[in-house]
């Protein structure tokens, strides 16, 4: 592609003029942030992934750059800047290009993203369906019909893992691991697996501090080995993560129920009115139960706002490769020539703000439409 | 000159790649002969009159195949990889010679004893940046080795320092946290104080011919050093 036509422009500003009319009606304040943004900013929040596929380039000073690989991140710095308090309630909506080096031939390279960012919202499962309904009212409004909307929630995975009896750090490795669903798997076998059978190259080390203190046995083992003490990892850092791995040794493995469960939970999808029964016969656990309450809430939560839940679909398994949702991720899809192609999607990140920077949590919900592809299937 | 169209066979231009792969093709019965006209950067396979060699920087070799600019090549399968996308099909290899052995490995600091595998590199990873705010960086030459390796062992919350020489020392010189780098012997390694992870091994490379769409004219090439490996 060397640009758009004449024509192409102007059918494409048409179509963005009446999405983000939209979202301006709904009172979402429309911005522009900056699209050369710091480089580390994304690079340190979302990791190597996403670096491979974004423009970076240095300033005369060496200070690394990019062009903003989505707008979620560039929105919030925005708000960081302007707001004079970042847990006031705000509402914003963008229109612009973002940049990404293309991971398969069809995806171009530079694409405009319209969508909508709500900080410091207090109602959060009427919030997220005001969000969703906005962004297929914003695609219905181009013309498209036939969405269809997939979500996943990380409030309900979070609230079963809650509820199993385990060390915290093994429940902490399965959220982190949530996204990857290959190492997801190897993790939870590993935690099936009696862990004093795992002999790995620092077994000696973990021997080592077996009814020491543990820092003092890191202390000898380095001045004896000469190991000298490099990068900004100390010696309590090390030693803390020995005695955890001393700690699993004894650690009673994940039980064949408990993974089954997990296991069971990963598989539901449906309707959302379909998956509420599979959903509540995992248990009446206290957290789970409360997340399948919020999750009824938020059936209710979308019909108030006129959309049919029978309409909208439930995977448990839907991840999204930006690591930083929190709670309710969605995503639009809509038939193009047979093949579901991916139109719109958003969802709940409580945590970048304060990330960020913010001084305490603000929440935050939002959702982005991919322009181009959604004026590819209308043509 | 011969009759019908020649295929150009890139060989690593100095160093024991090159040495080992002239006394294969040797061996096989076709010899280099470097020709003079252009300063020995060119040259013939004894009894091949349809091969033309080229002889090229060993990275040099990947990226031309990679561009159409010759159509087979020696050089190590670690550079190959590293240049050529897995999604590439028109780039095969043909044959391992066996020589120029070299692994390519994640290491660590000898002083992290709280980390044996890729799992406990994660983990790290994750805690690293809650304390200090930055990711792990990683020195190596491999990024897209490295991309690959990390993204199917699930990690992902690292960053990666190029480095075009010298990587072992980037830990202890305070620019990499840890290394992606290709060893032979681990010598170099234990002397900077690394140790490679229990599932870090990446690549076990050694020196390949590869070809571009499985040329018909280099077969009697492939069928020659096969017997001579």
């Amino acid at each position: 592609m060397t640009g758009r036509s004449s024509t192409e422009r102007e059918a494409l500003a048409k179509q963005n003029a009446a999405i983000m009319a939209v979202f301006e009606r709904a009172g979402f304040e429309h911005i522009a942030p900056d699209i050369i943004q710091p480089a580390d900013i994304f690079l340190e929040r979302s990791g190597e992934d996403i670096r491979a596929r974004t423009f970076v380039f240095n300033d005369p000073e060496g200070n690394e750059l990019c062009l903003r690989p989505d707008l979620t991140v560039p929105a919030c710095r925005y708000h960081l800047s302007h707001a004079a308090n970042p847990e006031t309630e705000t509402r914003y909506s963008y229109l612009g290009p973002a940049f990404r080096f293309p991971d398969e031939l069809l995806s171009p390279q530079e694409f405009n993203q319209a969508g909508l960012e709500w900080f410091g919202g207090v109602d959060a499962v009427v919030d997220e369906a005001r969000v969703i309904k906005l962004a297929i009212s914003a695609l219905e409004a181009t013309g498209l019909s036939k969405l269809k909307t997939t979500l996943g929630d990380l409030g309900l995975f979070n609230a079963l893992l809650d509820d199993m009896a385990m060390p915290a750090r093994w429940r902490r490795r399965l959220r982190h691991q949530f996204w990857r669903p290959q190492a997801f798997h190897a993790l939870l076998e590993n935690f099936a697996k009696p862990a004093r059978f795992k002999r790995t190259s620092i077994s000696p080390y973990v021997d080592a501090i077996v009814d020491r203190d543990a820092s003092q046995a890191v202390s000898e083992i380095l001045a004896t080995r000469s190991f000298p003490l490099v990068t900004d990892r100390s010696e309590a850092d090390i030693a803390l993560r020995l005695s955890e791995k001393l700690a699993d040794r004894s650690e009673p493995p994940l039980s064949p129920d408990r993974i089954e469960k997990i296991e069971s939970y990963l598989k539901i999808h449906g309707t959302l009115t379909d998956v509420v029964k599979p959903l509540k016969s995992l248990g009446t656990t206290l957290q789970f139960s409360q997340a399948c309450q919020r999750f009824e809430q938020r059936i209710a939560a979308l019909e108030d706002q006129g959309l049919n839940p029978k309409r909208f679909h439930f995977n448990a398994n839907f991840g999204r490769e930006l690591e930083y949702y929190t709670g309710l991720v969605f995503q639009v899809e809509v038939d193009n020539r047979n093949a579901p192609l991916a139109v719109a999607g958003g969802g709940r990140y409580d945590n970048l703000l304060q990330d960020l920077g913010a001084i305490k949590p603000v929440t935050a919900v939002g959702c982005a439409i991919h322009t181009e592809r959604v004026k590819a299937v209308m043509s | 000159m011969t009759a019908g169209p020649s295929v150009t066979l890139g060989i690593p231009s100095k160093g024991r790649l090159m040495e080992a792969a002239a006394e294969l093709l040797a061996k096989a019965g076709h010899a280099i002969d470097r020709t003079g006209s252009e300063r020995g950067y060119r040259g013939k396979l004894q009894g091949l009159p349809e091969i033309d060699v080229a002889f090229l920087s060993a990275s040099e070799i990947a990226a031309n195949l990679r561009d159409g600019k010759i159509d087979a090549g020696v050089t190590g399968e670690d550079l190959l990889r590293e240049t050529i996308a897995p999604a590439d099909e028109a780039i095969t290899i043909a044959l391992r010679l066996g020589f120029g052995p070299a692994k390519v490995i994640v290491a660590v600091p000898e002083c992290w004893l709280d980390v044996a595998s890729m799992a406990d590199l994660d983990e790290v990873a994750e805690q690293f940046y809650q304390r200090h705010g930055r990711r792990l960086r990683v020195a190596t030459k491999y990024k897209h080795l490295t991309r690959r390796f990390f993204a199917a062992h699930g990690v992902t919350g690292y960053r990666i320092v190029d480095s075009a020489g010298a990587t072992e020392g980037a830990p202890q010189a305070g620019t990499a946290e840890l290394i992606v780098d290709i060893t032979t012997t681990g010598g170099t390694l234990s002397a900077n104080q690394l140790r490679i992870l229990d599932d870090g091994l990446i690549l076990d490379s050694c020196a390949v011919l590869a070809v571009r769409n499985n040329n018909q004219q280099l077969q009697n090439l492939i069928k020659a050093l096969s017997k001579s490996i």
